[in-house]
């Protein structure tokens, strides 16, 4: 798939994810739009997965850490035809598949249960590590919120993943500087946040995390180091596509009206045009 | 209920219940090539180091890092293996309750913890050590199995059956020299409780260490003319409610006696039962809503009235109600 395409996809994305929300009356909107172009590029370039056959036990593994993003997640993966994209709507609500923050079901391709920050890290660790005691060939990627790494425990699992080398395993993180209280550097200053990863000895990346031509070239970087596994720092721009929503730690948490779903919709299909 | 013929119980022969762990744990590592072992740098403590001896390949050490080991053993378990993680029993659960509730419970992660030093085994190394609140905090937890060994043999037995239980389960372990109770071939059955000795007056439901002073609760009991049948509850969650409210109808009196809190413990489990279906007098030895301090296993079990006369005590106390 070409980059054109590829910001199409993304560009679709994210108005599911505008749409989603709309109807859910609550969700986290900032995360999800920031790193749709992540998620369109693993699920359309990068990961082996098949949505006609989710169990599928070579599959690459996907693990959203940061599982308040998870409107991202849905939307990408009704895109890639996992479910009905009419699905999405549902939502948060009573009887839906798809709950505010993820919850394991292999039917529409969700590998994790999340909602508590800090553990999909480890989680993703243990895959990589299962598949190395297999000698399996599937790799496993996660997404890690910036704020999230307040959490100790995702050191703990940077610990683990670099003693055990696993170049089988690629942590995605999203630096978009934002959390529910502020920026990151209100809350919890988290820079150098590159070096910290090196000094935990993974082989670290940094990029453009809303351009195509870096995330293709990051994770082809990844494939070709052995022994550590990868670590992309992906700086992104919260709410990306819409402009009320572009860096605006309010975005964070709170959903877009009927006015504001439409005006973003809006924006995102003149970028289609433009585009 | 099954009926268990224990050993000659005069001739008394000791062995940590961990001890039996490490053979089971062994004996199942060979067995199924799934088995993985991780553990959180205290190996030998847990007895994982024969299996880490045998199958470095298949043994994770991760460091002092309960919390990631919790999430590791999750994603091992989700891609089909068969995780043990071993530690101390106040730091996994202690510490790592959120990663156990919502990595492993959440997804029924097939992971078995496995955790030593429970109770006052450990009394030595001071209060935070003494685990006393882990069986109220996994029998919380949907999906969970709750394991509780009463000597090395049934340790060892539980270390293999865990692998056959589908999803998460909670062994406890404890450090000290424990009488062995069962003669070899004694089956377990998780989910089963064993009737060690038959009584009309009186039941005793115990757990763990507890198992053997209940025995011996009951020979003091029956010089004074009192039956006691004591039963031993190794599966606190799945409870053997058919045997419970069998043997409460039975007795018509209940005595539970173990070597953790008092709140949310066997005595709980069994209190949830009898209350709703059968409210029987009962009377809980526990450690009562307190922590413990430093000391022997045996200064602090007398000292929180965890003895075999306490169990008597117990026993009087709650014939005096059932007569009442």
């Amino acid at each position: 798939m070409d980059v054109k395409d590829l910001q199409l996809k993304a560009n679709s994305i994210r108005k599911s994810i505008v749409t989603m929300l709309n109807a859910a009356g609550s969700g986290h909107p900032g995360g999800a739009m920031g790193i749709a172009d992540v998620l369109t590029f693993l699920y359309f370039s990068e990961m082996r997965v098949n949505p006609k056959d989710p169990h599928m036990s070579d599959r690459d593994r996907f693990v959203l850490s940061a599982a308040h993003m998870v409107p991202g997640l849905y939307a990408t993966l009704a895109e890639a035809g996992f479910f009905p994209k009419e699905e999405l709507t549902t939502l948060r609500k009573f009887g839906s598949r798809l709950e505010g923050h993820t919850v394991r079901n292999l039917d529409i391709g969700v590998e994790t249960t999340g909602g508590s920050l800090g553990q999909g890290v480890s989680i993703a660790c243990g895959m990589a590590a299962a598949a190395k005691v297999d000698g399996a060939s599937w790799r496993t990627y996660c997404i890690v919120g910036d704020g999230e790494s307040n959490e100790g425990s995702v050191w703990e699992a940077a610990l683990f993943g670099s003693k055990f080398e696993l170049d089988n395993l690629v942590f995605i993180i999203d630096r978009n500087n934002i959390q529910l209280s502020g920026t990151g550097q209100e809350v919890m200053p988290l820079d150098p946040v590159a070096d910290k990863w090196r000094a935990f000895n993974w082989n670290v990346i940094e990029i453009d995390g809303n351009s195509f031509d870096d995330i293709a070239g990051a994770f082809r970087t990844a494939r070709e180091v052995k022994h550590r596994p990868t670590c992309i720092v992906a700086n992104t721009v919260p709410g990306k596509g819409v402009s009320f929503m572009e860096n605006k730690a309010e975005w964070h948490g709170k959903t877009p009206d009927d006015e504001q779903t439409k005006q973003a919709l809006a924006e995102l299909d003149s970028l289609n045009a433009n585009g | 209920m099954q009926t268990v013929n224990l050993r000659n119980l005069s001739e008394l022969e000791l062995k940590p219940i961990r001890d039996g762990f490490g053979e089971g744990f062994l004996n199942i590592g060979a067995a199924i090539p799934d088995v993985i072992g991780l553990n959180a740098d205290l190996t030998e403590s847990v007895r994982m180091h024969l299996f880490e001896e045998k199958y470095p390949e298949r043994f994770f050490q991760v460091g002092i890092c309960e919390q990631n080991m919790a999430g590791v053993a999750a994603g091992m378990a989700l891609s089909g293996k068969i995780p043990y993680m071993g530690s101390f029993a106040n730091f996994s659960p202690g510490r790592n309750y959120d990663q156990i509730r919502t990595s492993i419970c959440m997804m029924n992660a097939n992971v078995k913890i496995v955790s030593s030093h429970a109770g006052f085994s450990h009394g030595s190394d001071g209060i935070t050590v003494q685990m006393l609140e882990d069986i109220a905090m996994m029998r919380s937890l949907p999906n969970m199995t709750v394991l509780v060994p009463a000597d090395a043999y049934q340790a060892m037995q539980m270390a293999e059956a865990a692998a056959t239980i589908e999803g998460p389960v909670y062994l406890r372990l404890g450090r000290s020299e424990t009488p062995l109770l069962f003669a070899e071939g004694t089956p377990f059955v998780p989910g089963e409780a064993q009737l060690l000795r038959d009584g009309s007056h009186v039941t005793i439901f115990a757990a763990g260490y507890l198992v053997f002073r209940a025995l011996l609760a009951a020979d003091n009991l029956h010089k004074q003319g009192i039956e006691a049948q004591v039963i031993n509850i190794h599966t606190i969650k799945p409870l053997d409610e058919a045997s419970v409210l069998a043997a409460a109808a039975k007795t018509g009196a209940v005595v539970t006696a173990e070597e953790a809190q008092v709140n949310g413990g066997l005595g709980g489990a069994i209190a949830e039962v009898l209350g709703r279906k059968l409210p029987t007098p009962m009377e809980m030895v526990a450690v009562m809503d307190q922590f413990g301090e430093t000391g022997t296993t045996m200064d602090l079990n007398k000292s929180r009235n965890l003895m075999e006369d306490d169990i008597v005590a117990a026993v009087l106390h709650v014939l005096e109600r059932k007569s009442a």
